[in-house]
Formats: C-alpha cells, sequence, structure tokens
C-alpha cells in the first residue's frame, strides 16, 4: 500500500520540524511593542501545547490498537491518560509552580537540599524518557512501513535523525505556540478522517462490529486462563494516573505558568483538550472490527488507525484520509519526542556533559557543544534499544514508563510536597526503591519472558507492575523517613509554607510592604 | 613428541603467575611511592587542619567546637582542649569536663583578658583531684580583627614551652579560619549594601531629563504627561524599593518598558526600541535591577551621543534549563579596553551600573552567569547574559513580595 500522497505528508511534517526548531525564537514573537513584555502565556495556549506535547504515538495509533484487539476494558487507557493531570491538578501542579522548579530534579534539590537526591532523580529523568522514545521510533517504523511500504528501520532512523537535528540546532525549545499549533493539528488529523469513516458507517446501515471474544465485549473478562482482568485495569489505572506527574516533559511546561494558579488554569483546560481528544481512537478500535475483523498475518494492530480509509474509502479520497492521518501520526510522535530528548539532553548536558565538556576544552568550548553531545546522546541509545527490543505494541511500551515515572517519582512529588517529615535518605530510598522494582518488572516481563508468556499471577504482576510498585515506594519512603529524622532537611515547614501558600498572600514575617 | 605434562604446566602456571605478581607489586609500590616519616607527619598534620578547618568554617560556635576540637586536641597533642568565647566555655573536648569546665572561664578570665598567652601551673587550674591529668594549661586568645572573641585552651599535666608554642599557633590558624568564615558571612550583606549603591544611583540626569520631558507636555499634551508621570512613580517606587534581592524577569521588564518610555519621551523618534521575549522565560528569577542597568547603560553611552537615530533592541530567549538576555545597542561602541576596566571596577567613570550588574550576577549564579560584553568603537555594544531557569541559591527569603 504505497502512497506518494502520505509520503509527501510525511516528509512536509519532518521539514517543518526542523524549520520550526531553527527560526526558534524569530516565530514565537518579533515586534516592537512594548507591552508584549508584560504578557506571558495565556493558560489555554499552554494547555494546547501541553497537550500537543504530551500526545504521542501512543494516544494516536496505539490505543485505538489495544482496543481494537481487546475491547472495551481498554477504554481505560484513554481514561487513565486524562486523570493523569485530575491527580497533577489536585496534588502537584500549583505547589510544584511555587517551588520555582524547572525539572523534577529541580524539585527534588529545592525541597530537600540534596545534591545526592538531586542526582537519583536526574538519572530517572533519563530512563524514564529513553523508555518513552522507544516506542516512538518503533511508531514511526510502523507509520513508514505502512504508507511507503520501506523496511521498518527506515522510519525510527528518520525520527532519530529528525530529532537530533530539531534539538541540537537549537531545539523545538519550548516554543509554546508551535507546540500549542501541534495539538490542534494533531485533534484535526484525527478527526476529520474519523467523521468520514463515521458517515461512511451510518450509510451503510451501521453494521455491528465483529466480536472476537466475549471478553472484548463484556468489561472485566478474563481474555484466557490466568489472565486477572481487575487487577490489569487497576494497576494500569494507578500507573498512567500518577505517571503522568513524573513525565519529564510535561513539567518543564508548568515552568512557563506566571503562578500557581496559572498553574491549575492550564491543567484544567489540559484535561478538557485530552478529554476532546481521546474521544476518538475508540472510534478507529471499534470501526476497525467492523471492517477490517481480521489483520493480515503478522501486522500489528498499532496499524488500524492508518489502515481503515484505505478499505472503507478506498481510492483517491482514501490515499488523502490516510495521508493526513499519516502526517498526523508523524506530527504526534516528533513533537513528544523531540519534547522528551529536550528534556533528557537537557539533564544530560546538566549533570554530565557540561563538566565533561568543560575539562576537556578547559572551559573554553560554548555551551551548544555539550548539549549538542547530548541531544545525540538523549536519542541514540534509545534508537539502539528500539532496534534491539521487539516491539510489543507502542501504547504498552509507553504504559511501562509510566509506570516507572509513577514507581518513582509520584512518591517523591505528592510526599514533598504534602509530608513535612519527608527525610533526604527516606525519599533516595523511595526513588531507588520504586526504579528498581518497576525496571525489574519490566525487564522480566520483555526480556525474560518465557515463550508462552509468565503464567498466572506472576504474568500479571510483572507486566503491571504499578499496583504494588507505587504502594512499594511509597512504603520505604514512609518508613524509611520516618527513621532517620535527622535528615529532615531543615527549613521544611518554611518551604511547605510557600509552595502551600498563593502567590500574593504575603505570609513574611518582614516589614510591611511600603 | 611427549604429549602435555601436568606437572610441568603447573610449575609453569605457576611460575609465570609469581612473576606476574612480582611484577604488579613492584609497579604498585613504586606508583605509591615511598613516604618518609617526615612526609607521613606533614601529611597527617594538614590532614587534621584541612577536617578541623571545614568545621570551623561556619563560625565560633558549640558544634562547631565539638566537632573540630578533636581534630584540634589531636594536631596539639594535649590532653584536653576547651574553645571558648568571651564569656563561656563552647566546647570542651577530652577528659575532665564535669571537673574543669565550670573552671575554665574563671581561669581563662584573668589570664587572658589582656589578649596575650598565659600558662596556668596546678594552683592556678584550682585541680583538687590527686589523680587529676590535667594540672597546667595553656590559654591562647583567638583574635579578630583587633577584638579578642575567645580562647583556645589546652589541658595537659605539665605545660611545656613546646606546647605553649603549638597552642599559639593552632590559635592563630583557628582565628585566620574564623575570620574566613566571618567574611564569607559578609558576602550577603555585602551584595545588599552593593545592591543599594545601585539603587542610589539612578542617575540624576536621568531624574532631570525625565521631569524636563513630562514638563514639555504639560501644556501641549497633558494627558501623556499625566501617563509619563505616573510611569515615573512607579519607575522610581521600583528602583528604590526595599527588600528583596530578587525579581522575575517579567517584573524586571516591566520595569524596563518604564524606563524606555521616559527615554522615548525625551528623544523622541532618535530612540528606537524592539523587544524579543520569549514568553517561556518571563518566569526566570534574577536578581533586582539586572537588566534596566544594562538598557540605561545602551541609552546613554550608545545613544546619547550618537547622531541621528539609535536602535535599542532586547531579546530573551530559552535556551531549555537556561535563559539568556542580550541588551544590543548600535551607538558609538567603545574600546574593550576600556569595557575591561569598568568591569574590574579599576575605571572611576559613571559606569558603575555594569560592574555591579556583573558581580552580582557572578555571585549568585556563578561565573558563568557573568556579563558578556562585545563592543568596538564605532560598532555599537551588546552585553548579554545566561541565567539558570531554576537556581538552588535563591531562597524564599531572597524573593521579594511585590
Amino acid at each position: 500500500m504505497t502512497s506518494s500522497l502520505s509520503l509527501v505528508a510525511v516528509g512536509a511534517v519532518c521539514l517543518l520540524t526542523i524549520v520550526f526548531g531553527a527560526l526558534g525564537l524569530r516565530l514565537s514573537r518579533a515586534t516592537s511593542d512594548f507591552y508584549v513584555a508584560g504578557r506571558s502565556v495565556s493558560p489555554r495556549m499552554n494547555a494546547s501545547a501541553i497537550g500537543g506535547e504530551y500526545l504521542s504515538a501512543a494516544s494516536f495509533l496505539g490505543v485505538a490498537g489495544l482496543i481494537y484487539d481487546f475491547g472495551v476494558d481498554q477504554l481505560w487507557l484513554p481514561v487513565g491518560y486524562t486523570t493523569g493531570y485530575l491527580v497533577l491538578l489536585v496534588m502537584v501542579a500549583a505547589p510544584m509552580r511555587r517551588s520555582g522548579a524547572y525539572t523534577v530534579p529541580d524539585f527534588a534539590e529545592a525541597r530537600l537540599q540534596s545534591g545526592r537526591v538531586r542526582l537519583v532523580a536526574s538519572t530517572l529523568v533519563v530512563a524514564i524518557g529513553w523508555i518513552y522514545l522507544v516506542p516512538q521510533l518503533q511508531g514511526a517504523s510502523l507509520v513508514l512501513q505502512i504508507v511507503a511500504d520501506v523496511p521498518g528501520w527506515v522510519g525510527g532512523t528518520v525520527v532519530a535523525i529528525v530529532v537530533i537535528l530539531a534539538v541540537g540546532a537549537g531545539g523545538m525549545r519550548s516554543i509554546t505556540f508551535v507546540q500549542a499549533v501541534q495539538y490542534w493539528i494533531k485533534l484535526t488529523a484525527l478527526a476529520v478522517p474519523a467523521f468520514v469513516l463515521i458517515v461512511l458507517w451510518v450509510r451503510a446501515g451501521h453494521p455491528a462490529p465483529d466480536v472476537p471474544s466475549t471478553s472484548w465485549e463484556v468489561a472485566l473478562t478474563p481474555r484466557a486462563e490466568g489472565d486477572h482482568p481487575t487487577y490489569r485495569v487497576y494497576s494500569t489505572l494507578i500507573a498512567l494516573s500518577l505517571g503522568t506527574m513524573g513525565l519529564p516533559h510535561v513539567l518543564v511546561r508548568y515552568y512557563t505558568n506566571p503562578d500557581g494558579n496559572a498553574a491549575r488554569r492550564t491543567t484544567v483546560n489540559v484535561l478538557l483538550l485530552l478529554g476532546l481528544f481521546y474521544l476518538l481512537p475508540p472510534i478507529y478500535g471499534v470501526l476497525g472490527r467492523v471492517h477490517l475483523p481480521t489483520m493480515p498475518e503478522g501486522v500489528r494492530s498499532d496499524s488500524i488507525v492508518l489502515r481503515l480509509p484505505g478499505v472503507v474509502v478506498g481510492g483517491l479520497g482514501g490515499d488523502l484520509l490516510t495521508a493526513v492521518l499519516a502526517a498526523g501520526a508523524f506530527a504526534a510522535l516528533l513533537s513528544t519526542a523531540s519534547g522528551v530528548a529536550m528534556s533528557v539532553a537537557g539533564v544530560l548536558d546538566q549533570s554530565l556533559m557540561r563538566p565533561w565538556v568543560a575539562r576537556l576544552s578547559g572551559g573554553d568550548a560554548g555551551m551548544p557543544v555539550g548539549f549538542r553531545l547530548a541531544a545525540l546522546a538523549a536519542v541514540a541509545v534509545p534508537y539502539v534499544v528500539s532496534r534491539l527490543v521487539e516491539p510489543i505494541g507502542l501504547a504498552t511500551m509507553v504504559g511501562l514508563a509510566f509506570a516507572v515515572a509513577a514507581s518513582t517519582f509520584a512518591p517523591l512529588l505528592i510526599l514533598g510536597v504534602w509530608w513535612r517529615a519527608l527525610s533526604t535518605i527516606g525519599a533516595i530510598a523511595g526513588l531507588l526503591t520504586g526504579a528498581v522494582a518497576a525496571t525489574a518488572a519490566i525487564f522480566a516481563s520483555i526480556a525474560l519472558r518465557p515463550v508462552d508468556g509468565w503464567p498466572g499471577w506472576t504474568g500479571a504482576l510483572l507486566s503491571q507492575p504499578a499496583a504494588w510498585s507505587v504502594p512499594l515506594a511509597t512504603l520505604v519512603t514512609v518508613v524509611v523517613s520516618l527513621s532517620t529524622p535527622a535528615s529532615v532537611p531543615p527549613g521544611t515547614t518554611r518551604l511547605l509554607v510557600r509552595l502551600h501558600t498563593p502567590e500574593g498572600v504575603d505570609v513574611s514575617r518582614s516589614r510591611p510592604d511600603d | 613428541m611427549r604429549s602435555f605434562d601436568v606437572p610441568t604446566a603447573i610449575v609453569v602456571a605457576g611460575g609465570m603467575l609469581l612473576l606476574w605478581l612480582a611484577l604488579w607489586l613492584q609497579r604498585r609500590l613504586r606508583r605509591r611511592g615511598f613516604i618518609s616519616p617526615v612526609d607521613q607527619a606533614t601529611y597527617s598534620t594538614l590532614h587534621r587542619a584541612s577536617l578541623a578547618a571545614r568545621h570551623l568554617s561556619t563560625g565560633l560556635s558549640s558544634e562547631a567546637g565539638d566537632k573540630a576540637g578533636k581534630h584540634l586536641l589531636a594536631l596539639l597533642g594535649a590532653r584536653a582542649l576547651a574553645i571558648t568565647d568571651r564569656v563561656d566555655v563552647l566546647s570542651w573536648t577530652g577528659p575532665g569536663e564535669t571537673l574543669h569546665r565550670p573552671l575554665t572561664m574563671a581561669v581563662n578570665g584573668a589570664l587572658t583578658g589582656a589578649g596575650r598567652t598565659s600558662a596556668a601551673d596546678h594552683r592556678e587550674v584550682n585541680c583538687s583531684d590527686p589523680e587529676c591529668e590535667l594540672r597546667s594549661a595553656v590559654f591562647v586568645p583567638l583574635v579578630l580583627g583587633d577584638d579578642v572573641i575567645g580562647s583556645l585552651a589546652a589541658y595537659t599535666d605539665s605545660a611545656s614551652p613546646g606546647l605553649v608554642r603549638a597552642t599559639e599557633e593552632v590559635a592563630a590558624w583557628v582565628s585566620a579560619q574564623l575570620e574566613l568564615a566571618q567574611s564569607s558571612r559578609d558576602r550577603p550583606r555585602l551584595m545588599e549594601a552593593e545592591l543599594r549603591a545601585l539603587r542610589a544611583q539612578i542617575s540624576p540626569h536621568f531624574i532631570y531629563n525625565a521631569l524636563a520631558a513630562i514638563a514639555s507636555f504639560v501644556r501641549t499634551d497633558p494627558d501623556r504627561a499625566r501617563d509619563l508621570l505616573l510611569e515615573f512613580a512607579d519607575f522610581t517606587r521600583y528602583a528604590l524599593r526595599r527588600g528583596g534581592n530578587f525579581t522575575t524577569l517579567q517584573e524586571e521588564l516591566r520595569n524596563v518598558e518604564r524606563y524606555l518610555v521616559l527615554e522615548q519621551a525625551r528623544f523622541g523618534e532618535r530612540l528606537q526600541v524592539s523587544l524579543l521575549i520569549a514568553p517561556e522565560v518571563l518566569s526566570v528569577k534574577v536578581p533586582y535591577l539586572a537588566v534596566q542597568p544594562l538598557v540605561e547603560n545602551a541609552v546613554r553611552h550608545g545613544l546619547a551621543a550618537k547622531e541621528g537615530i539609535g536602535h535599542v533592541t532586547i531579546l530573551a530567549s530559552d535556551l531549555g534549563h537556561l535563559a539568556e538576555i542580550v541588551v544590543e545597542d548600535d551607538g558609538v561602541g567603545t574600546e574593550p579596553d576600556r569595557v575591561r576596566r569598568i568591569l574590574d571596577a579599576t575605571d572611576g567613570s559613571d559606569s558603575v551600573g555594569l560592574g555591579n550588574v556583573d558581580a552580582r550576577l557572578r555571585q549568585v549564579f556563578g561565573d558563568a552567569s557573568g556579563l558578556t560584553i562585545e563592543t568596538a568603537p564605532g560598532a555599537g555594544t551588546k552585553v548579554s547574559f545566561v541565567v539558570p531557569k531554576f537556581s538552588p541559591g535563591i531562597s524564599d527569603d531572597d524573593y521579594a513580595s511585590r
């Protein structure tokens, strides 16, 4: 199914990404109007930008694929992806903004006043970023395989190169406007074909989907012997709703908000925008069951979104819609991949490359050298992994990144914001426990997997670790913190007062404002 | 041809292993080098001193005394050691604390009041316990500047001239460490003083010119004159406010705007301004009055002396976890050497603003955040600096309430 139209669309998206990256600031605002300086990014614009960066290939392609495969239980996925922001809104958004931190390691350092916590958190940011990048690169391979019939390695390589160029050249950076437009592009790219498909489906007398099994249409029924659907669903929900706050590219966007209130308003807008977007993938999953009940041998269900227009509409119209969807998918994974790569490169640059480059060059090399090397490393490692690891489904792999983030950063952030007795040693112990538990489970469920999968509960616990690894990490953090009260940083109470007090309120004991 | 012989093989392998071990040991010894007893003593003394210095860097306190005391005691080789301030014993290291600690100040006060070293024998030490090993003591004052701030007391069973000498040296060293601690504590106060200097430095020329420009509008355009007066009021309120060393880039730029509005009232069309501000960096925290002096400098030194239209460009761009701020003018420029002198504060010119901003940026964010100035006569001037979006050094207290 080669389509030159789709290739052109994908090429255009890649080109635009590099051009936007290179133009940088020039695009954001060029004017001699004075009062521009006083105008910060509005919550609505910032929310669109968060949506633009957050909606990845997993959302665009993977969710529909999982719903196509497994049916009604998977509807929890889009719910989970969205509720993450609800948790963020209630627990973290405003205090995090008031802490002045730019990244999670920044927050850890500000809250616990310890370089060691910062180091552990930085390592985790890199690890989570890398896990998150792997499915993006695999998604790129998938898209190009379908629309251009090229070998699997091409798509991943193209995206890796584009992201390295865009980030290294000065980055998609955090150009809020560009990312905000990305959200609306993604929404349109998914909504227009969906609309056409629904109209055609209604006109065809709305045929019922071809249900492969009872577990597809009845919630919480086991897929096979030894499956634990209730545990699986709850564990996924925990991972998604607690993992969002730990994703490196999400939190940095909150820095753009001028204050805690704006951070909250932004989050509410994100909830609306994501809720709108996630109405669409299930349509593709269900219509896939209607029109394409069996996938050809060896084809991954992640491709259902891209295959549907060709099957249902056909001809030039089908090609056009496929091109729109392919471009949307590429935009999705490029913006997410550059956002994540940007964060990972930032951390690598700050804690690894800059000291190293400075030592090698005697402090003469400018900042870009280290940052470009960091950008290279940020993409190269997941690229190699994506070539070595067998694809296990886009949304599943992204879910694992969420699980690691939920098991490590969620306890740190929530306890850091809400619990006075959190100690430095406790935080480190919790981070390490969560990281080891979640990554070991992931490693076991992917790399050490027996031919026919881990049986019964072992399989369930290993493939969805969040339901036990998050409580475990939290427990370790609490217990260790309580037993090491000496390492509770001084000034904790004052800091917490600041985190929880709106900016306009003056709680200092200093002289009144003059 | 004989086949493989096991004993021979073992002997050969063992021999090789021994040879390798011998070589390895030799190389290791050579790398380590031979340490003479004198070197060893020097090394351990320096090591002790560095351990003690770490604790003394917080200043003279009971806690610091406790921690540094055991290293100082080891340095002196005395039985016990007391560190006192002017009125009380801060810390006691070694035996005899219950008996001697309460007595120390009485003995000490009489002896070191004059700021001299003194030795006390067993009568003066007032030891009633015949078994006690602390039968004599050396008291040396700790001096900071011209003031005696405390004393170091070394107890032993009989004071030798060597101990007196050693105690004097250690006390001098401790005094030096305390002086360092004092000066590092003074650093924030120094910054405050510099900021106050900058605040007081709103140029009288500027005030005069601004008011004159406003006056010229009072009759022809009263509305504009009123607006300008309000801008002027806001500007002075910001520039003269008290408390808080930091502000957001947004606040700082807002003040720059006010300043430019006032300057434009004076220069009219001659002053063209363009701002290119990435909205993402508006919440970056910068030292208060970090940008405005740069802009003022660009206007005053770059444009005022120039014929015709002058441009000032202010750029703030997002560099990931950093933010870059650039102030550029196409004015007359200056000699790079002169700029260097201004930054080193060896030039008594009226451009103290630049040197002051540079010093404060370096103090808060480190040397990587100092001002970068590119200029040449006739080629305009570009002043830029880079600040991190998050810096653990900026605490709550420093952050100004609005």
